[in-house]
């Protein structure tokens, strides 16, 4: 490691090793700071919320967290989860199954021109989404999809597979070859060589690409915003809801912006490695 | 389960075509390509169809309000929207933000990656807390920096002014209205908050996999830390950032939430897909809005292309 560089003993580089990892440290703070912030004022009173200077002391309350379950609206947050959930569940898996076989065909037995097609599913991801809104808000509108979760599913397929071919090819193409050829000839049966050979390489590969593209529907806002209404709204929908014109709302909007953060905060401090491999696209290891 | 099935039922067809010469393809062809068809028909389907909408819909006089309306329109659309100032101005916007965002968050990141390669109690802790932005819900931080931080009355930045001017027993600390006096840059700050991790953790890694042989070996021969940086480090990390920065520009270019959320488009801030929203869900002019989306999307063809070639020669080069 760096720290290796300087003689260990001596005095000048003790020193400067102490304040480069406290100058990390501050730094890891400062970008921390708005989160520790959030949730502080979660669990604050409305009127403790909005002071200034800030109440840091302010007694603790679950008060925004009743607000965010419906404590006075009666409105629950759950079907708008659920619709999250469900959504991304169910697109993540369609990505799944369309992505490994193509993925298996660009890598392992490529076809012909496979770089080609590589290029064509990065393309779609350069494209901006939004051009392809209206006719897809046209067609849903005819034919009764507005407002559907399956619409969703869909969408969001098609927004992650590219990244999802890129990773698993990636991982694929780690699969050696010889040894698959060598399992063939002495008879090993397709179940045993995908179960012994293929899966322990690939199973990281997929666990990444699912959560990437489990996080990357969860986040998203557009099309929720502009397909969806009452039945299907998704969490993220469901948050901007709790900003009003009148009264004071902001720990109650800290609280929901806690709860619906939650389950991705969850899954990205468990899987930190697979998050660094599914944002480069399976390109950084 | 489902999964595991659909893969033993496509891979089959590849092996058993498996023993044909390689060059010599006719039947085996197909066999190999259809694991990737369902992929591919998908996004055709779903990406490509819609745009041949999208481009029919431009070439029409179509507003939602006024449905009996609805003609033919040839370049009318067009001529409105390359002559309209809002949306030049959107796209002058999108550039700036992208390589605001991109820049300042590439090198943030860098210097991150630079402390965390370092070994120092509680690295793990100080690695987590800085991924933290990145997993907050990008609604959800637009929100937390409009009204927890930016607010003007009793957001967290006024609220420190305040409190810092009293330390000094003074009670007129500057109060400024941050989202209205510096929107664009407000927009950026929050959007550069969350895409630093993203750039430090693809940078990290890089520092991570270089070859440390050759780095003792330097510093045995007397290489400065400077000199390390500048000839083995920089050059290897070179892939990475490139691969980091493109990456970051295909995010933060579509960007939508944070425009969306901190100033709803006003004060100079909308950019290329929160115009086209505008124009589509307020105004409901669905042909002024496909022109807008073609325009749109040719443009980002011209960037893409050069983007996308870097970007696939840079994987290709890792994966092969």
């Amino acid at each position: 490691m760096a720290t290796s560089i300087a003689t260990p003993g001596s005095l000048t580089a003790r020193s400067r090793r102490g304040a480069l990892g406290l100058l990390a440290w501050l730094c890891g703070i400062m970008f921390f700071l708005p989160v520790a912030w959030m949730v502080l004022t979660s669990l604050h009173s409305e009127p403790d919320a909005a002071t200034n200077p800030p109440s840091i002391g302010a007694s603790l309350t679950l008060q925004g967290y009743r607000q965010f379950f419906g404590a006075s609206t009666g409105v629950s947050p759950w079907p708008p989860l659920i619709n999250s959930f469900s959504a991304s569940l169910m697109s993540t898996l369609l990505v799944l199954v369309l992505s490994i076989p193509a993925a298996y065909a660009l890598s392992i037995k490529p076809v012909r021109k496979w770089s080609d097609a590589m290029f064509f599913f990065l393309s779609t991801k350069m494209l901006p989404a939004v051009a392809g809104l209206l006719p897809v808000y046209l067609i849903a509108k005819n034919t009764g999809l507005l407002d559907n979760i399956g619409l969703l599913v869909i969408l969001y397929t098609s927004m992650n597979l590219p990244i999802a071919v890129w990773m698993m090819r990636s991982f694929l193409s780690e699969v050696p070859v010889e040894i698959l050829e060598a399992a063939s000839i002495d008879g090993a049966g397709l179940p045993t060589v995908l179960t012994r050979i293929v899966a322990p390489v690939v199973a990281p590969g997929i666990a990444a690409t699912s959560l990437i593209c489990f996080i990357f529907s969860w986040n998203e806002l557009l099309f929720a915003r502009v397909l969806t209404g009452v039945v299907a709204g998704t969490a993220p929908v469901f948050l901007t809801g709790f900003v009003t014109s009148q009264g004071l709302f902001l720990a109650k909007v800290c609280a929901a912006a806690v709860c619906i953060s939650l389950p991705v905060l969850i899954a990205g401090f468990a899987a930190q490695d697979k998050l660094v491999q599914g944002l480069s696209l399976g390109a950084v290891k | 389960m489902t999964l595991t099935h659909s893969l033993t039922k496509r891979a089959r067809a590849p092996q058993a075509a498996h023993p044909a010469a390689p060059p010599k393809r006719s039947r085996g062809a197909w066999a190999r390509r259809a694991p990737l068809l369902p992929a591919l028909i998908f996004m055709i389907v779903v990406t490509q169809l819609p745009f041949v909408g999208t481009v029919t819909i431009s070439f029409m006089r179509w507003n939602a309000l006024d449905p009996n309306n609805k003609a033919f329109a040839g370049l009318q659309n067009y001529k409105d929207a390359v002559t309209d100032p809002q949306l030049r101005s959107s796209l002058l916007t999108t550039v700036s933000l992208t390589a605001t965002v991109v820049l300042v968050s590439l090198i943030l990141g860098l210097g991150l990656a630079l402390l965390l390669d370092r070994r120092f109690r509680g690295r793990g802790l100080v690695r987590t807390m800085l991924i933290t932005p990145f997993l907050v819900v990008p609604v959800a931080s637009a929100l937390l920096w409009k009204h927890a931080l930016y607010n003007a009355t009793y957001g967290l930045i006024n609220g420190s002014l305040t409190w810092l001017w009293s330390v000094f027993g003074s009670d007129n600390a500057p109060q400024p209205d941050w989202l209205s006096s510096i929107p664009l840059m407000s927009v950026e700050t929050s959007l550069i908050w969350q895409w630093t991790p993203f750039m430090m953790l693809i940078l990290l890694a890089g520092l991570q996999s270089r070859p440390m042989d050759a780095v003792e070996a330097a510093r045995v021969d007397g290489a400065t830390t400077w000199q390390i940086f500048r000839y083995l480090t920089f050059p290897h990390l070179r892939r990475y950032l490139e691969l980091a920065s493109l990456l970051g520009t295909i995010y933060v270019v579509q960007n939508f939430d944070a425009v969306f959320t901190l100033t709803g488009g006003g004060l100079g801030t909308a950019n290329l897909p929160y115009t086209v929203y505008e124009t589509f869900y307020q105004g409901h002019d669905y042909g002024q809005a496909s022109a807008e989306g073609v325009i749109v999307v040719l443009s980002s063809l011209l960037v893409g292309s050069f983007a996308l070639r870097t970007v696939s020669s840079l994987l290709r080069e890792e994966t092969r």
